[in-house]
């Protein structure tokens, strides 16, 4: 008989019960659902979902499940055809009100869930999606603030009547404003400064004339930089949302890039579309001489006019002069001015001015805001704009309000409710001041695909087992039943654990569980090797036992430490299909280290522990 | 069951000349492959255009290739991918290209004359990010290394650990060889499976040197070459034991898991014969030739000693 601490026993009982718990979520797979959030964006209570779920009941579409998760309602169905009588329903019953997004949801009974169990996380390879990766010319958004600074300089220097001869930019972070007269040199400096204190300004007097040359600090430059790519990854959620995708990722990478996630996305070009949109917006006085009923039922605008349609479809005339555009605008954000909701606007000097003339002479007249929104098409698509191309330009009038005061920089769109006033802010920011995005790298599963993966790389881990189970029962008779006992076991601690980590799984990934667990026997083999050898040389057979583990584990140690640096590595430095396979491996060496060891050495004690006699082992 | 009724004795040190000279005859080879015809790199390292199409019946290669010449792809790569049914479309990047746009225009100009095309599949990588990608890969290729190294000359004695470096070496040279005279695909996960390799290779070499070490210690008689086969005689059924089951793993990847990994399963499949020889063949071979002894592996005594020099 030979001994073995029971608290060691004790412990792998009780992490292979949890990691059985935890693994548990796997077992049952995943069935169409759908994720449905408020239209307005404040979560989800009972009520709502009584209210949901009510809607279905009424038209007698059977959900599977429903629960609360992250603001949000999942309804979960038998199959694909409920799925899609449930979405029409509730976009019939309540139109507008909710937000809903096709979806999968884990398919465990509800105690799981009550727990918080998960389930892994499948990714894009296995689950079929769009990745895009996107570059932010960062470079160019410096170049538009150089743009914006030096027309406003113009516009000061003439509004300040100091003759120049031109501003012009200089490499690739400054202004040169070349003035007729040194004279001036110090007053444009000084008028500057008090403009920006923050500003870099180098005086240069040369005999009559002189420079002004204004940088920017890098601070200011890494700033401009930074608030071009926050934008950009605003922009793309937004976007993003509108596509009603559950569980997307927008996030920066790296210096200047942005990696967008779209698990589940059927249609790659949909989404390409929605997302490289470009938005902007015109102030255009409304023209209200003329009739615009009477205009769009003759098709054409008086002179000096054009027809815009407003939100609601119906018509409007606008004046064809643009009082102030997109580029010209600096800020956008929403709040309220005496308890009404707003958007509060801010401009350049250039548009400011614009806007500070037209104000004065039209006091009490009301003036319009255009959206305007270019996107690829199709040829077959329907654009309700003006087509050129692929290129769809769609106009839309947003709001048109009395203007009620002078103003000039800073002013105010009143008339609008509280959630249309944030989207605003939100859609002017993003359409006047993005940086140009350019995809540099795209990939695309389609759903067949994704399938066919994960049907593909279960089988080849089943088959791997499989033929393992039969190689090592044959081989090392008993024992070899043992070490299969301990490989599932093996593949439950890993499936547990990257469920506890939810960590991704994907092809790669796969083919790193499968390595694992080919790799995982390396170390009972190690073991039984061992226990033969030490049987061979006349040990009895529990000290064999106790010798084999005990002289087994420095090569164990030392060949899975090998490997581990190697996964590391690999983890730290790949990205997207290599961190997949990197991931598993890790994980799965520390499971298989537990198993073999600590796993199989209980199992072997529990069998064989006990007994007073051994004459022979099975091995 | 066992490999071998009873215990091993094959003399391997003795022959080891004949080891060199076969290991030599593969790098020197899997070098000129490499520098002859270079590896077929996949556009995760080139930059470009891969799209994955399914048609709804047996695909004409030429039909497509006929379409994509009219939609200006003249220049398009087109093979059947798996099954005839599945086609897989490679475009070279072009500079200043739209490179999304490519990807749809090769779309449209297939579907125009078969509408059933189903999109499985596409990935598009600007030039820049296939350089990055690839220097990345290097990058994390040699930290790798490097960091395995460190903990093999930690663990092992140098001349075993020279030993170890060398068949680390060896391994993903000869599979890159046969890479390039295949010309096989190889991508990123490709690059990942060599690293796999190497790993798998030194864990091999590991296990071999583990006991060589606790045998020099044990036996008092027998030159260095008679201990040293002892040990690999003592390993090689697990040696041989571990390489099937790793093998069993890895063909099901290569016959089952289909196309996408058939590069990654293929590395792998090559790798754990190739460093099943070297850590059998060669590893010890080298630590022989640097004059390995007992001496060299017995503990060393400075640490005892500065315990007991502590009041």
């Amino acid at each position: 008989m030979h001994t073995y601490p029971a608290w060691r026993l004790w412990l792998v009982a009780v992490v292979m019960a949890l990691a059985l718990v935890l693994a548990l979520p796997n077992v049952f797979g995943e069935a169409p659902a759908l994720h449905v959030s408020r239209d307005d964006r404040a979560a989800f209570t009972e009520l709502t979902q009584a209210e949901v779920t009510g809607i279905l009941a009424a038209k007698a579409v059977p959900v599977a499940a429903s629960w609360l998760e992250d603001d949000r309602l999942v309804l979960r169905f038998d199959d694909a055809t409920h799925q899609r009588q449930a979405r029409e329903a509730i976009a019939a019953a309540a139109p507008r009100q909710y937000l809903v997004a096709l979806s999968q949801a884990p398919r465990m009974p509800g105690w799981m869930r009550a727990l918080g169990l998960k389930p892994m996380s499948l990714g894009l390879d296995l689950r079929g999606g769009v990745y895009f990766l996107y570059e932010v010319d960062v470079a160019g958004a410096v170049k538009q603030l150089l743009a914006t600074m030096e027309r406003d300089y113009r516009t000061l220097l003439r509004n300040e009547r100091i003759p120049f001869i031109g501003i012009e930019p200089v490499g690739s972070d400054g202004v040169k404003i070349e003035l007729r007269s040194s004279s001036d040199v110090q007053k444009v400096t000084d008028l500057l400064r008090r403009q920006d204190p923050g500003l870099t300004l180098e005086p240069n007097a040369l005999g009559e004339g002189g420079t002004v040359t204004v940088r920017l600090t890098p601070d200011q430059v890494k700033q401009r930089q930074d608030f071009a790519i926050q934008q950009n990854i605003t922009t793309l959620r937004n976007r993003v949302d509108e596509l009603g995708v559950t569980e997307p990722i927008v996030a920066r990478q790296g210096v200047d890039r942005i990696t967008v996630q779209l698990p589940g996305v059927q249609d790659p070009n949909e989404a390409l579309r929605v997302l490289g949109a470009t938005a902007t917006l015109e102030f255009r006085l409304v023209d209200d001489q003329n009739d615009a009923i009477e205009a769009e039922r003759l098709g054409r605008a008086p002179l000096g006019s054009r027809l815009y349609k407003t939100r609601q479809g119906g018509p409007v005339l606008l004046k064809r002069d643009i009082i102030v555009s997109g580029e010209q605008l600096v800020d956008a954000s929403s709040g309220f001015s005496e308890g009404q909701p707003a958007v509060f606007v801010k401009l350049d000097a250039r548009g400011a001015a614009e806007m500070l003339e037209t104000t004065r002479q039209n006091l009490g007249r009301p003036m319009a805001v255009v959206f305007i929104e270019k996107k690829r098409v199709k040829a077959d698509e329907p654009c309700n704009g003006v087509r050129t191309g692929t290129e769809c330009t769609e106009e839309e009038v947003i709001s048109v309000a009395t203007i009620q005061g002078v103003f000039s920089s800073n002013f105010q769109i009143t008339g609008l409710l509280a959630s249309e006033a944030s989207e605003l802010a939100l859609l002017l920011r993003a359409g006047s001041l993005a940086a140009p995005l350019y995809i540099v790298e795209q990939r695309t599963v389609g759903p067949s695909l994704g399938q066919d993966n994960v049907e593909r790389g279960f089988q080849a881990l089943v088959v791997g087992l499989l033929g393992m189970f039969v190689f090592l029962a044959i081989y090392y008779r008993l024992f070899g039943l043992v070490a299969c006992v301990v490989l599932f076991m093996n593949m439950v601690a890993l499936t547990a654990l990257m469920s506890l980590l939810q960590a991704t799984l994907s092809l790669p990934g796969i083919a790193g569980i499968v390595l694992t667990v080919g790799m995982a026997a390396d170390a009972n083999v190690l073991i039984y090797e061992r226990i033969r050898e030490e049987v061979r040389n006349g040990m009895s057979p529990h000290a064999a036992i106790s010798a084999g583990f005990d002289k087994a584990f420095s090569a164990i140690a030392d060949s899975n430490i090998t490997t581990l640096i190697a996964g590391v590595v690999l983890f730290t430095f790949g990205t997207g299909p290599v961190r997949g396979f990197a991931v598993t491996l890790c994980l799965g060496i520390l499971t298989s280290l537990f198993s073999a060891i600590l796993g199989s050495r209980a199992l072997i004690h529990m069998i064989w522990g006990r007994q007073r006699k051994l004459d022979a082992l099975p091995i | 069951m066992e490999f071998f009724k009873k215990r091993t004795s094959f003399r391997f040190m003795p022959l080891r000349k004949r080891w060199y000279a076969i290991s030599a005859v593969l790098i020197l080879a899997s070098l000129a492959m490499l520098g002859t015809r270079g590896l077929n790199l996949g556009i995760d390292f080139t930059g470009g255009v891969v799209l994955e199409l399914s048609f709804p019946q047996d695909a004409d290669l030429d039909q497509v290739r006929g379409a994509l010449a009219a939609a200006g792809h003249a220049d398009a790569t087109v093979q059947s991918f798996g099954t005839a049914r599945d086609v897989l479309v490679r475009l070279l990047p072009s500079e200043g290209e739209d490179t999304a746009a490519v990807g749809q225009g090769v779309l449209e100009a297939v579907q125009s004359y078969e509408p059933g095309v189903q999109l499985r599949r596409t990935e598009v990588v600007g030039a820049q990010i296939g350089k990055e990608l690839a220097e990345q890969g290097a990058l994390a290729a040699l930290f790798a290394f490097l960091m395995i190294l460190a903990y093999v000359s930690m663990r092992f004695q140098w001349k075993l650990a020279l030993g170890s470096i060398f068949a680390a070496l060896h391994d993903p040279i000869l599979v890159l060889g046969v890479f390039a005279a295949f010309q096989i695909p190889f991508d990123l996960a490709t690059l990942a499976a060599i690293l796999a390799v190497v790993g798998y290779s030194l864990n091999d070499t590991i296990v071999v040197f583990d006991r060589l070490r606790e045998r020099f210690l044990m036996m008092r008689k027998g030159t260095s070459a008679e201990i040293i086969d002892l040990a690999i005689n003592d390993t090689l059924s697990r040696t041989l034991m571990t390489s099937v089951t790793t093998l069993i793993a890895v063909f099901s990847l290569l016959f089952i898991a289909g196309d996408v990994l058939r590069g990654f399963s293929l590395a792998l499949a090559i790798g754990v014969f190739v460093g099943t020889y070297s850590s059998i063949f060669v590893a010890s071979s080298i630590a022989l030739d640097l004059k390995l002894a007992a001496r060299d592996l017995m503990p060393v005594q400075r640490e005892k000693d500065a315990v007991d020099d502590m009041p």
